[in-house]
């Protein structure tokens, strides 16, 4: 690519944390303009659709809530994956593993017979190995036979929303359903306390808060966030240093599809209490929680901002269908031109482009 | 049933299912060979498969539909192309972003077109005396379309163009080593972009088979991660038209064969199958690929600077 010569592009040594901001905040922007011309194509003012999103999202307390409440699975899927991008490990399938926490959640929550607070607990343990399995699966694929990770772990989701479906039609068909797709509903002890009459299931909440910050010690200050380091930006130089690519590959992925597990634990303990449709359990979460992941920058701490960010966007959604009576869809087209500006913005972060003077 | 027509029954069908898988397969192979990995197909796909089937609806021209499905689905891959080769965006986003905002765009345009039936498909046909050639003509020549046929003629007319053709010779270079190309006077960024919208004309066409063809009708998500087979199957078939056949066709038969389980497994558990299937394949081509160098094209997913490498 040649550029015309008044324009003058040099690659920036390192981008500042203040620039890499604004270039993202200019980059939605820009894809939000962009997409105003859908809710014009609609014949709705788009100053008036993003009036009504904010609104709805933030402008009360049932807004607030539902933005809450989309924002904690983006919230604990970002920040795992935030560290499998570190180590070049592409997670597709962060999907698949919320489904697998939420099966092992309601498994233990509907036969275990624990009691109390003790259910509650196991359910989120059994929840994140299960999330955590799921994700080895691709982890050992790539690490020992160098399978695409992108293909196995998005086939990984088909299979896990296959699997919820014949459970909820098969074998776990709650018998109090009629003829409903569910499970039965969860014992009380198994339902998580919720803030006020919110949909606000705080202790998955404080989990994702508390993943966000040990996430971030574990890459900045600790050897084994090196080592992802390392083998994510330069994998030949990894293996010199005697870093196992193998392990560094299974402890991001046990990582990055345990905290997937509890968003999965958290939609079926806190919202729902019961087993489900996929479709219902999982909104896309798992795909959206990629670019919350991105936008972070893959820093596990900003990922609650950014989560926070999706999360007006997806309760936004909401409004999009219920008062513009828009199709929801809508919102992954905003997703996709997002994603768009964001990587082709990154242009600007590694080059610094001026306009030359004669 | 006896077991000569559950045989022609099932590889018919066969046939039938493997030809979009087919299509998209070649088109990503053309786009992956020139070092552009495009994981938008499923996004490609599905808006081929609204816009071919919202222009055989209107006009009553099925083949108009097929035709305008692979043009937006070309005109979309554009995207892709220009983030990916001109910004030097990250390949597997920015495929992601193709992906879900085809899923989007087509789920948003679809809407009042579900359940409508298309009366004006691409009709099956039967070839005369062919098709009374027992068993091979019931399977090829009964009860197919004219775009099977098309897609296997496109096979060998793709290989020969790859590998016996000074254009072939280019993309290759330009996949395997886009600084080599370019110092011999290759337009690397030409190649890329040319293969990236083959590719998503392909795309197109194969989503425009689906709406137009094999279940002449709309449906969201109708396309249901087709697309990332053909990722899986672009793999399988080490980046050969010849082995795509193979590998499409192989696939869509082990699909249609896990139906025939349906006395012993759930439906819902056999409709996993098609994905541990694709997973099973990789780990297979994994264990021949590891001794023999028959790999990836050597810069795929690398964007290219010039003077930077």
């Amino acid at each position: 690519m040649t550029a015309p010569n008044w324009l003058k592009i040099e690659r920036r040594p390192v981008a500042s944390g203040r620039t890499v901001f604004i270039i993202s905040v200019l980059a939605i922007l820009a894809a939000l303009l962009v997409a105003a011309i859908f809710f014009a194509a609609y014949g709705i003012s788009p100053i008036y659709a993003y009036y009504l999103i904010l609104r709805g999202a933030l402008g009360n307390m049932h807004g607030f809530s539902e933005t809450i409440r989309r924002m904690i699975p983006l919230l604990l899927c970002g920040v795992g994956l935030t560290v499998a991008f570190r180590a070049l490990f592409w997670n597709i399938g962060a999907e698949g593993q919320i489904l697998m926490g939420a099966i092992a959640a309601s498994g233990v929550a509907l036969f275990s017979g624990l009691p109390g607070p003790l259910l509650l607990i196991a359910m989120f343990i059994a929840g994140f190995l299960a999330g955590a399995a799921w994700g080895l699966i691709p982890a050992a694929l790539k690490a020992k036979l160098g399978l695409n990770d992108v293909i196995t772990t998005l086939m990984l989701n088909y299979v896990a929303m296959y699997v919820v479906l014949w459970l909820v039609h098969g074998p776990w068909k709650g018998a109090s359903m009629r003829g409903y797709a569910y499970t039965d509903m969860f014992p009380n002890a198994a339902q998580l306390p919720m803030i006020g009459s919110t949909s606000i299931h705080w202790p998955t909440l404080m989990l994702g808060f508390i993943a966000a910050v040990v996430m971030y010690i574990l890459v900045n200050r600790t050897r084994s966030g090196f080592e992802i380091r390392v083998v994510g930006e330069n994998p030949e130089a990894s293996r010199f240093a005697g870093i196992s690519q193998f392990k560094t590959t299974m402890l991001v992925m046990f990582i990055s599809g345990g905290l997937a597990g509890f968003a999965g634990v958290g939609e079926v303990a806190g919202i729902y209490h019961r087993l489900l449709d996929p479709s219902q359990i999982s909104m896309g979460y798992g795909f959206t929680a990629i670019i919350v992941a991105w936008l972070a920058r893959k820093n596990p701490l900003a990922v609650i901002v950014t989560s926070f960010f999706f999360g007006i966007l997806m309760a936004g959604g909401d409004v999009i269908k219920i008062q513009l009576r828009l199709p929801f869809q809508l919102i992954n087209v905003f997703n996709g031109l997002i994603m768009f500006f964001l990587i082709g913005s990154e242009l600007l972060i590694r080059y610094k482009i001026s306009i030359r003077r004669r | 049933m006896g077991w000569e027509t559950w045989i022609i029954a099932t590889l018919s069908r066969t046939l039938a299912y493997g030809t979009p898988l087919l299509i998209a397969t070649l088109g990503e192979i053309f786009a992956e060979r020139a070092g552009v990995l495009n994981l938008g197909v499923e996004g490609m796909m599905i808006m081929g498969a609204y816009s071919g089937f919202v222009i055989a609806y209107t006009t009553g021209h099925p083949w108009l539909g097929i035709l305008v499905a692979g043009v937006v689905g070309a005109v979309f891959s554009i995207i892709h192309a220009f983030v990916s080769v001109t910004l030097k965006a990250n390949q597997v986003v920015s495929g992601l972003a193709l992906t879900m905002l085809g899923l989007g765009l087509a789920g948003v345009l679809g809407r009042g077109w579900e359940g409508l039936p298309l009366f004006t498909p691409i009709h099956k046909m039967t070839v005369p005396v062919l098709s009374s050639i027992p068993v091979l003509g019931p399977i090829l020549f009964k009860g197919q379309n004219l775009v099977v046929y098309l897609t296997m003629l496109l096979v060998p007319v793709l290989w020969y163009v790859l590998f016996r053709t000074r254009i072939g010779i280019s993309i290759r270079a330009v996949g395997e080593s886009p600084a080599t190309a370019d110092s011999l006077g290759v337009n690397v960024t030409r190649i890329r972009y040319l293969c990236v919208i083959f590719g998503g004309f392909l795309a197109g066409v194969a989503g425009g088979y689906l709406s137009v063809a094999y279940r002449p009708s709309w449906t969201q998500g109708m396309t249901g991660g087709m697309g990332w087979i053909v990722i899986a199957l672009t793999i399988f078939a080490f980046w050969n038209p010849i082995y795509g056949l193979l590998g499409s066709y192989l696939f869509a038969a082990l699909y249609h064969l896990s139906f025939r389980l349906q006395a012993w497994v759930s439906p819902e558990l056999l409709k996993a199958m098609p994905y541990l299937f694709a997973i099973l394949v990789l780990i297979f081509v994994a264990q021949g690929t590891l001794k023999k160098k028959m790999g990836a094209p050597a810069a795929l997913s690398v964007p290219y600077t010039r003077g930077e490498e």
